[in-house]
């Protein structure tokens, strides 16, 4: 059950320009967060007011550790919200609503799994390959961004025992180009996971829709209040009435949803 | 001895407490449950509701802006017949009194809408002439007096349940306006709706919103709110529930030193889920500080 509590900052580092990664200490949000679900968050001002920045960030678990109580984010510094969360230390306290959202889910039938990843959206599909690994499957790891000090977790997923390839758009670090150009070489592939922007998530579901593949996406959109009350953060999904699609709430019935059946652009 | 009583009756739709949650930022209730008592909210004013079920604007539909958010929803929500034959259920499930607010392109709309929610387990509706999102009726009922009054004379001839009407803050002169659907037969009247604003980015040089306009809420817009109460609580005899940027018991006790009955908290549920709890017991605590045994006592105290 989702809960709100003021959390202590473990850790706040900082992973490139303007990438970081911050640990707190959330006991039962561990115990309970499952793989793609996400931490709505809000920096605690010392001061009363903390209205400005005013709402909080939805941001996916990055690490999960149940055994020491910790859970781990990483995230981008883009507006004011994120400077004020980079600004944070150890012993800073952080406002958390979650776990939230619906997780990433792992068919049992299937064997070989490639996962797709796109600057911010690597972040998100660690913990996955992690269940994935431990659920003895086959998992192959694209990974994409424009260079390689943003290649995030790059080291964690190479530390893994399975197969890690990557995509640079400045050449810097593996191929040069689109990480989605990678998927040409994958063969014999069950089910497909993707994180990212929204044009390489298109075309992911591109190449899967060709070659008859299921797969999962992790959605972002501007989000109010995490709940499923305000109606901001939906996002086109397929169905099948008259119009073909309908929104669906990005925050609880996401941010995972069936690769297919997602509309990214028209 | 605690005599204290948080009871208030609004010309009477009678409430628990003062302590209600504002149409579209609390969904139908149970979307708070994880975070909330719901039992101790004196009412819930339930999502935007319509005839027919709508699939609102376009994305982006809300945008941050300093101490305050712009949203364009576009009054998203499944239609009437899905919130009587599911939703009502859920809710009846509460002690809070369930509110519907109700929207419509036609006087006739607002009609059909209150005759369908003439059922149990309806405490109220909540007349929403003042939706800046949608292209059709919404915001224009609410700002000509004689349009909201007709809409209000509509609603009355088909329903027994008190009628709440929600004004519009985006008017010369909201006395007026109130004067209006008082005479047109409103039990009650909410007041502010969102401000009308806009947000652009400045890099794609356009407006972030799809919609391009939305609605301001949030803290940003208190000082707005409470002279409006002020204004309104002398203009009128019935009782108000005041709204705009109620973050707090404080920000909630100076809407009723202004001259509202109750208050409504809306933006300030995203920020803190457990808000609505934190404000009935800071009232509450106001109210025994200062030796008052009722809600009432303090209500448009500060109108001098």
């Amino acid at each position: 059950m989702p809960e709100r509590s003021i959390r202590k900052v473990v850790s706040q580092k900082k992973l490139c320009s303007n990438h970081y990664q911050m640990v707190i200490d959330a006991p039962k949000m561990a115990e309970e967060a499952q793989m793609g679900q996400f931490v709505h968050l809000k920096w605690v001002s010392k001061d009363i007011n903390n209205n400005d920045p005013l709402l909080r960030r939805p941001i996916s678990f990055n690490e999960i550790n149940k055994d020491k109580g910790e859970i781990t984010i990483v995230y981008r510094t883009i507006g004011r919200g994120t400077k004020l969360l980079a600004s944070l230390e150890a012993g800073d306290k952080v406002d958390l609503m979650g776990p939230l959202g619906t997780g990433f889910s792992i068919p049992q039938d299937k064997d070989k799994f490639v996962i797709v990843g796109g600057g911010m959206g690597i972040a998100p599909l660690l913990v996955l390959v992690e269940n994935l690994i431990a659920a003895q499957k086959e998992v192959v790891v694209l990974l994409g961004a424009e260079t390689e000090e943003q290649l995030l977790n790059l080291e964690q997923y190479q530390n893994l025992d399975i197969e890690v390839k990557a995509a640079t758009m400045d050449g810097s670090y593996g191929y040069q180009g689109y990480v989605t150009d990678l998927l040409a070489e994958e063969t014999n592939v069950d089910y497909i996971y993707t994180c990212g922007p929204e044009i390489m998530m298109e075309q992911v579901q591109n190449w899967a829709v060709e070659n008859k593949i299921k797969g999962q996406a992790s959605l972002e959109e501007r989000m109010g209040c995490g709940t499923g009350a305000c109606l901001s953060c939906v996002c086109k999904i397929k169905v099948e009435t008259e119009s073909g699609w309908e929104y669906k709430k990005t925050c609880t019935t996401g941010p995972i949803f069936a690769l297919n059946e997602v509309i990214f652009s028209e | 001895m605690n005599n204290l009583d948080l009871e208030v009756d609004l010309n009477g739709l009678k409430l628990s407490n003062p302590v209600t949650t504002a149409s579209g930022t609390f969904g139908f209730g149970m979307e708070y449950k994880d975070y909330v008592d719901l039992n101790k909210l004196g009412a819930v004013m339930v999502k935007g509701t319509t005839l027919n079920p709508k699939q609102g604007n376009e994305t982006p539909r809300i945008a941050e802006t300093s101490s305050g958010m712009l949203n364009a929803i576009g009054l998203q929500n499944p239609g009437v017949e899905h919130f009587l034959d599911t939703i009502l259920a859920e809710t009846k499930e509460y002690d809070f009194k369930t509110i519907v607010n109700i929207s419509g392109n036609t006087v006739e709309d607002y009609a059909k809408l209150a005759n369908k929610l003439n059922v149990s387990g309806v405490a109220a509706l909540e007349v929403n002439i003042s939706c800046p999102n949608v292209k059709k009726g919404g915001l224009a009922f609410g700002t000509q007096p004689k349009m909201a009054a007709g809409v209000v004379e509509a609603v009355r001839k088909e329903t027994d349940l008190p009628i709440i009407t929600k004004l519009s803050p985006n008017v010369a002169d909201i006395t007026s306006i109130a004067r209006s659907v008082e005479e047109a037969g409103t039990d009650i009247i909410s007041l502010i709706n969102t401000l009308v604003g806009m947000k652009i980015d400045i890099d794609k040089q356009e407006p972030i919103l799809a919609n391009k306009m939305g609605g301001l809420s949030g803290p940003a817009i208190k000082p707005v709110a409470v002279r409006m109460v002020y204004q309104v609580a002398q203009a009128v005899d019935v009782p108000l529930i005041g709204m705009g940027g109620v973050s707090n018991a404080q920000d909630a006790i100076e809407f009723m030193l202004a001259g509202a009955n109750a208050i409504s908290i809306g933006t300030a549920n995203f920020v803190n889920p457990e808000v609505s709890m934190e404000v009935l017991a800071g009232i509450e605590d106001y109210l025994l500080d200062n030796n008052y045994n009722s809600v009432d006592q303090i209500v448009g105290k500060a109108i001098k």
